[in-house]
């Protein structure tokens, strides 16, 4: 090994155009005392505050309150410390509707994820025609209001009409009339097929893009030397696109966990409402329906720290980058 | 050879597919939409228009509150991105080109911004619109939109700017510009991809946008697209429900977007996987 050098010269055309300072080396970002980046971020902070400071304040004050139509038509609220908290913990069917919206949400962020990851690969594979075609189609799916496409697919499974009972029936299978959002079970087969279909174009697409990074001729030698489609996958791709995945991983997590509209437009189609709630409809129903704000604003609290506790390792390595 | 060009074609066929079943139920809305009430009530499904008209579509326009709700949607939509666009532009800037004290807070906050529960909040917005007299306003709603936004606009914007490097905007001010002068003939013209991007997510995001609208635009002539066409379809299903009307309904509301997100696909997902892996 030799000596090291003393001087370092990477830093040389700047120390051309700048007189030295010691202290401030490699990072090109400039660190200044203006006061410019406040002014630039201040009309964000100002609609942000003025849209959401007050209700998640009220939410936070509301939970510790009890809250009720009482107060609804000017009684003040009465604290009650952690009771709305303790009462929704010792409700079972509060744990039932959360374990039934983990679930759901866990099935469909790794179902959409999973299925947006093959739709990529496939995307890479096959030529310039068909991939537009496929992304067409997603985009299709995508960029449809998701009010219109509920009603399109609550359309496809009616009871009487739908084409998924005439289908089944040609197949075989004993469907006519079968109503499929009576029945929890199936309710919430056809809410993650729906929901599965609405949020595999994002994946899909944000994977691919990720996937043209991988240069082709890499791929190609890849296989020359005998690594089969699996291996390729496997040691080439996933560790290009782990980030892109974990991040779209993450997002399909929190908005999964948090879906409304799909379920709540289900229910208004013919669903039982009180076996089919998940914590975004639970809330709503516990607020808006029966005046209980107390609890449904305990819910919501409970509901963001859960989100928080999902994204906890994500957000911390994100912030670790951010070396402010 | 021949192996790889019949698994190639194979793998054509699966994309073909694929792609078909994907689309299927905008296929099967635009469908129904062009046949009358006659043919969807029979049990037999048909798969394609040549029974079709497009006495539904007028049958929907003669409602005449269609009009109305596009007014009330487009007015907000562009408000959102206008807003957003404007307003999430210079907090990227500010991240992305600046180290300042606050800075990663700012960050954070607008990663946790994006967890609140929406559901919980409708009530205390109710609230606070009503007292500050923005209910059934189209101001109000927009603010709330565009702070729904802001987040999401700001991560994608950020991935842009840092794309473009800050030493181009340098090497303009050795040659003798000013910062403002490099910034605006340098950067700004290679950032109109990403705002395009950005633009794109806050308009469909303020034009599909339904539960906070359900909240604070309670009356019938303040209604959006999404609130009209779930009204459309609750009245229609107090009889029996007349599908076609329905779809004809549904695919006007979708159709300005769809044709409007195609124009303008292409850096949609490239801008915001690239919000998420640049710095």
């Amino acid at each position: 090994m030799s000596a090291p050098t003393p001087t370092p010269a990477p830093t040389a055309h700047r120390s051309l155009a700048v007189e030295p300072q010691p202290a401030l080396s490699a990072p090109p970002p400039r660190r200044r005392r203006s006061k410019l980046p406040w002014l630039l971020i201040i009309p964000s902070l100002a609609i942000l505050i003025a849209a959401l400071g007050y209700p998640v304040g009220w939410q936070i004050y509301t939970s510790f309150h009890e809250y009720g139509l009482l107060q609804q038509f000017g009684q003040s609220p009465e604290f009650v410390g952690v009771q709305n908290y303790a009462a929704l913990l010792g409700d079972p069917n509060f744990w039932v509707i959360l374990g039934r919206s983990l679930l759901f949400c866990v099935l469909a962020a790794t179902l959409t994820v999973f299925i947006g990851f093959l739709f990529a690969v496939l995307m890479k594979r096959v030529g310039t025609v068909f991939r537009l075609v496929l992304q067409v189609s997603m985009l299709l799916a995508w960029a449809m209001p998701v009010v219109a496409s509920m009603t399109v697919w609550v359309w496809l499974v009616d009871w009487r009409r739908g084409l998924v009972n005439w289908l089944l029936e040609r197949v075989g299978v004993e469907a006519a009339g079968h109503n499929w959002l009576a029945d929890p079970g199936s309710f919430f087969v056809i809410a993650l097929v729906i929901v599965v279909w609405m949020s595999v174009p994002f994946v899909a697409l944000s994977i691919y893009a990720g996937l043209t990074q991988i240069p082709d001729e890499v791929l190609e030698a890849a296989a020359m030397d005998g690594a089969s489609g699996i291996q390729r996958i496997r040691f080439i791709i996933l560790p290009v696109i782990a980030p892109v995945i974990s991040i779209v991983l993450l997002l399909q997590l929190i908005w999964d966990l948090r879906v409304f509209t799909q379920i709540k437009l289900l229910q208004d189609a013919g669903g039982v409402a009180n076996e089919t709630h998940l914590l975004g409809t639970y809330i709503y129903q516990m607020g808006v329906g029966s005046g209980d704000f107390g609890t449904a604003s305990a819910v919501s609290i409970l509901m963001l720290l859960i989100t928080v506790l999902i994204s906890w390792y994500y957000v911390r390595s994100l912030m670790k980058e951010e070396n402010a | 050879m021949r192996l790889k060009n019949l698994s190639t074609a194979g793998w054509s066929l699966l994309a073909l597919v694929i792609a078909l079943a994907w689309a299927f139920p905008v296929y099967w809305m635009l469908n129904s939409a062009f046949l009358p009430n006659v043919v969807l009530q029979s049990t037999t499904p048909t798969f394609l228009p040549f029974a079709g008209s497009l006495k539904n579509f007028a049958a929907v326009f003669a409602d005449g509150k269609f009009l109305t709700a596009l007014g009330i949607s487009l007015t907000v939509t562009l408000s959102t991105v206008a807003i957003a666009l404007f307003v999430a532009f210079l907090g990227a800037l500010a991240i992305s080109r600046f180290r300042f004290r606050g800075r990663k807070s700012f960050i954070l906050a607008m990663l946790l911004i994006q967890m609140l529960p929406a559901e919980g909040m409708f009530i205390a917005q109710y609230k606070m619109m009503s007292s500050v007299g923005l209910l059934n306003n189209v101001l109000g709603l927009t603010v709330l939109y565009a702070a729904a936004v802001i987040p999401f606009t700001i991560w994608m914007l950020r991935g842009f700017v840092a794309g473009v490097p800050a030493e181009l905007e340098e090497a303009g001010m050795v040659d003798g510009l000013s910062r403002t002068q490099a910034f605006l003939r340098i950067t700004f013209p290679l950032l109109a991809p990403g705002l395009v991007a950005s633009g794109v997510y806050a308009f469909l995001q303020a034009w599909n946008e339904f539960t906070v609208a359900l909240v604070v635009m309670t009356e019938d002539q303040m209604k959006t697209l999404p609130l009209w066409l779930r009204g459309f379809v609750q009245a229609s299903a107090t009889r029996e429900t007349d599908w076609g009307m329905v779809m004809a309904a549904s695919t006007m509301v979708a159709v300005p977007v769809i044709v409007f997100f195609m124009i303008v696909q292409s850096r949609m997902s490239s801008g915001l996987v690239g919000g998420a892996v640049k710095g």
